[in-house]
């Protein structure tokens, strides 16, 4: 009978498929293997596929350097599996350098990467470093995204004709809080050099969802909570979540005839959502992250450090050199534009007034005395919002 | 109905297996892979070694589990969507004990599996009473609740159970290693899960086939209203049977806990409790095959991702696969029937 027949034909070709696999060819002695973690899919226009993509890069800026990657790690789409299983997967593969792109990683990572103690690890947007907990062939590697949201808060400055900026926060920790408020100190720079304001009359507004994108039921809609920004006054609302309601919100309202615009986060090509309300985009640029971390393990280099970069000033946007970016967007005018230009070359030049004192936390208790300059750590862990931002700090 | 022969009968059990392979590749060919490689690689993937057979056994133990409870509710003709939550509050009641009480791991251990179970169960409680005082309609009791649990989780991950250094989507901090099920050497493998998952489903097969009380819910399951009038308090068996499956459901949620992630994370269920409603009828409501079902499941969860890894596959793959299964099944078993009417 014909099912028969198909029974043992389907049969042959799984037994078959085995065989196929038991020769694989071997693998090139120039190659170098490592592993990348995702927390998303690969291609989710944000940070997960920042990160694949900073890979795909070093692949083609190192000779034999083969990415093997794991997206979607999470217990929602990959239940029962965890790091350790996929560590264990790719060193099968030959991995010499495992890469775990996601916070959410952070404590498995020292967990698995203790198990493998001549294996290098990277944890990316960790300080387990830092705080001493990880072991020894840990290290972290951070952009300082800081700068660039600086400048995206000068452009919000520069845009606003209300004077009341809004800011769209994921949950509430060291880093969202100190983006946050890298985003206001650029903000209120701005407004005070080029727009001629009195810090007084800038109202600068965080509202947070409680993560980094919409769980109907968990977080607050984003939406929503862009909505009500705007309806509050705001008419420049800048997004600190993974996801693009922002401009989406800001495009519908604008398509309304109201005069607002938006500055959307991480993804380099977030602008073309909606390009006519959009002043532009802070972005992750990985690449250069990854070449140097590979060639420090190919150079027998690597080490237990934190590493923050600084952008490259001579050029926010040179895909080789600067880990973070500000892409321009389509909305800001050309005398804007030229005013964050100028923006920028004084934040290069360290002669604004970017974490530098007097500065009071949000309660008004004394962050920074007059003329102290922060250092990384005071800014790594900000323990507030600023003085003069509205928003929970806690 | 006519008698078909044996051959006829396993092929008709397979062949939902078969026509998915089929359609996988199919699909493998249009996405330009090799099919032979990619079923090669699922299958070297989740059984080339001991420490590979033994993250499939890992695998298969809240499936089992969960699969184990269902059998129960179906025997007595519910609808039991409500297995998610009972994972939930499990996994929510063993984080308590875990986190809360100091304890040496001899006493520690057994009393996360009791809690688990207790979790579960309490849980259960609830949707057989929403059902049997309340006459909502379990599947919407049990929905509901599965909600509230998640809700619950991530209230307590983001609130009293937060870690020191802030609240993330990883969960809580490691339980204390007192906490932590043991694990057979360097494998991922621990005995006591394994042990406590085939017990589990064992005495449900015994439950089901030989008991008094199994006789009773079949009953009920026949026929609710002539079981009453014959003198079985209904109610009270459908309480009981959420009860039960809600044990066994909690203890998957708290082996997940304790043996698996070592902490609660958010999403600590990851739809074992929907996934094992397909296992139970793939294995036509018999405990004998939902062992075989659960095989199939976990090891085309622990061999995919090897899709991605080693053929640059998207290892959605894997659910493509287990999906496109049980679709199949609900075909065949259309053209089941049909031959039966001939």
């Amino acid at each position: 009978m014909k099912r028969t027949t198909l029974f043992v034909l389907i049969v042959a070709l799984l037994v078959l498929g085995s065989v196929v696999t038991a020769c694989k060819p071997a693998a090139s002695t120039e190659e170098f293997v490592f592993g990348v973690v995702l927390v998303g899919p690969y291609n989710d226009h944000g940070y997960s596929e920042a990160h694949y993509q900073g890979a795909k890069y070093a692949e083609t800026k190192i000779p034999g350097a083969r990415m093997v990657y794991l997206d979607k790690l999470n217990s929602a789409d990959r239940p029962g599996t965890t790091l350790e299983q996929v560590v264990e997967e790719m060193v099968a593969e030959g991995a010499k350098l495992i890469i775990t792109t996601s916070d959410d990683f952070g404590a498995d990572t020292d967990v698995v990467a203790a198990k493998y103690p001549d294996l290098p690890f990277v944890h990316m947007s960790g300080d387990n470093v830092l705080t001493g907990e990880a072991p020894d062939n840990v290290a972290n590697f951070f952009s300082k995204m800081e700068y660039t949201k600086a400048i995206a808060g000068c452009a919000a400055a520069l845009a606003t004709e209300t004077g009341e900026v809004g800011y769209l926060g994921p949950l509430i920790n060291d880093e969202t809080r100190r983006l946050a408020s890298s985003a206001y100190l650029g903000c209120r720079e701005c407004w005070e050099t080029y727009r001629g304001g009195d810090p007084e009359d800038l109202r600068f507004v965080v509202n947070w969802i409680g993560f980094w994108f919409n769980i109907p039921g968990v977080t607050l809609d984003p939406t929503v909570v862009a909505n009500d920004l705007f309806n509050s006054g705001v008419d420049v609302l800048m997004s600190g979540i993974d996801t693009t309601e922002a401009i989406v919100v800001a495009g519908q309202r604008m398509d309304k005839g109201e005069k607002v615009w938006a500055i959307p986060y991480d993804y380099e090509g977030a602008c073309e959502i909606k390009p006519e309300v959009c002043l532009g985009t802070p972005y992750f640029n990985w690449g250069p992250v990854y070449v140097e971390i590979i060639n420090k393990v190919l150079d027998d280099k690597f080490e237990h450090e934190f590493v923050w970069h600084d952008p490259y000033w001579k050029d926010l946007s040179d895909e080789d050199k600067s880990y973070v970016g500000f892409k321009y967007g389509p909305a800001l005018t050309e005398d804007q534009q030229k005013d964050l230009e100028d923006y920028i070359d004084k934040l290069a030049d360290g002669k604004t007034k970017f974490f530098v004192g007097p500065l009071n936390l949000q309660d008004g208790t004394a962050y920074l005395a007059d003329g102290e300059k922060a250092t990384d750590e005071q800014i790594w862990y900000l323990p507030q919002l600023l003085e003069g931002m509205e928003g929970a700090s806690q | 109905m006519k008698a078909r022969s044996p051959a006829l009968q396993v092929l008709l059990g397979v062949a939902p297996i078969l026509l998915t392979l089929v359609a996988a590749t199919a699909i493998l060919l249009v996405a330009g892979a090799n099919p032979l490689a990619a079923f090669g690689q699922i299958i070297s993937g989740a059984f080339e070694s001991p420490r590979k057979l033994a993250d499939v056994a890992m695998a298969m133990v809240p499936l089992l589990l969960c699969a184990a409870g269902m059998l129960v509710t179906f025997a007595a003709g519910l609808w039991n969507i409500g297995v998610e939550g009972q994972v939930v509050a499990g996994a929510l009641a063993t984080t308590w004990v875990a986190l809360r009480l100091n304890a040496p791991a001899a006493v520690l251990l057994p009393l996360t599996v009791l809690a688990g179970m207790a979790g579960g169960a309490l849980w259960g409680l609830l949707i057989g009473l929403i059902r049997t005082k309340g006459k909502v309609n379990e599947i919407f009791a049990g929905l509901g609740l599965n909600y509230v649990s998640m809700a619950l989780t991530n209230y307590l991950i983001f609130g009293p159970w937060k870690p020191p250094d802030g609240a993330t989507m990883s969960g809580t901090d490691p339980f204390p290693r007192a906490a932590w099920m043991p694990v057979i050497g360097t494998s991922r493998a621990s005995l006591p899960a394994i042990l406590l998952a085939v017990a589990g489903i064992v005495v449900i097969w015994w439950l089901l086939r030989d008991s008094q009380w199994g006789l009773r819910l079949k009953a009920v399951g026949q026929n609710e209203n002539a079981a009453y009038r014959l003198g079985i308090r209904t109610s009270r068996e459908i309480v009981l049977a959420f009860m039960v499956c809600g044990m066994l459901a909690g203890l998957a949620g708290s082996l997940q806990t304790t043996a698996v992630y070592r902490r609660l994370i958010p999403s600590i269920s990851g739809g074992y409790g929907y996934m094992a409603q397909l296992v139970v009828l793939l294995s036509g409501l018999r405990a004998q095959a939902v062992p075989l079902v659960v095989l199939f499941f976990a090891a085309i969860q622990v061999g995919s991702p090897r899709l991605e890894l080693r053929m640059y596959l998207d290892s959605s793959l894997g659910g493509v696969l287990q999906a496109g299964t049980v679709l199949f099944f609900l075909l065949v078993r259309g053209l089941r029937q049909r031959l039966s009417k001939e």
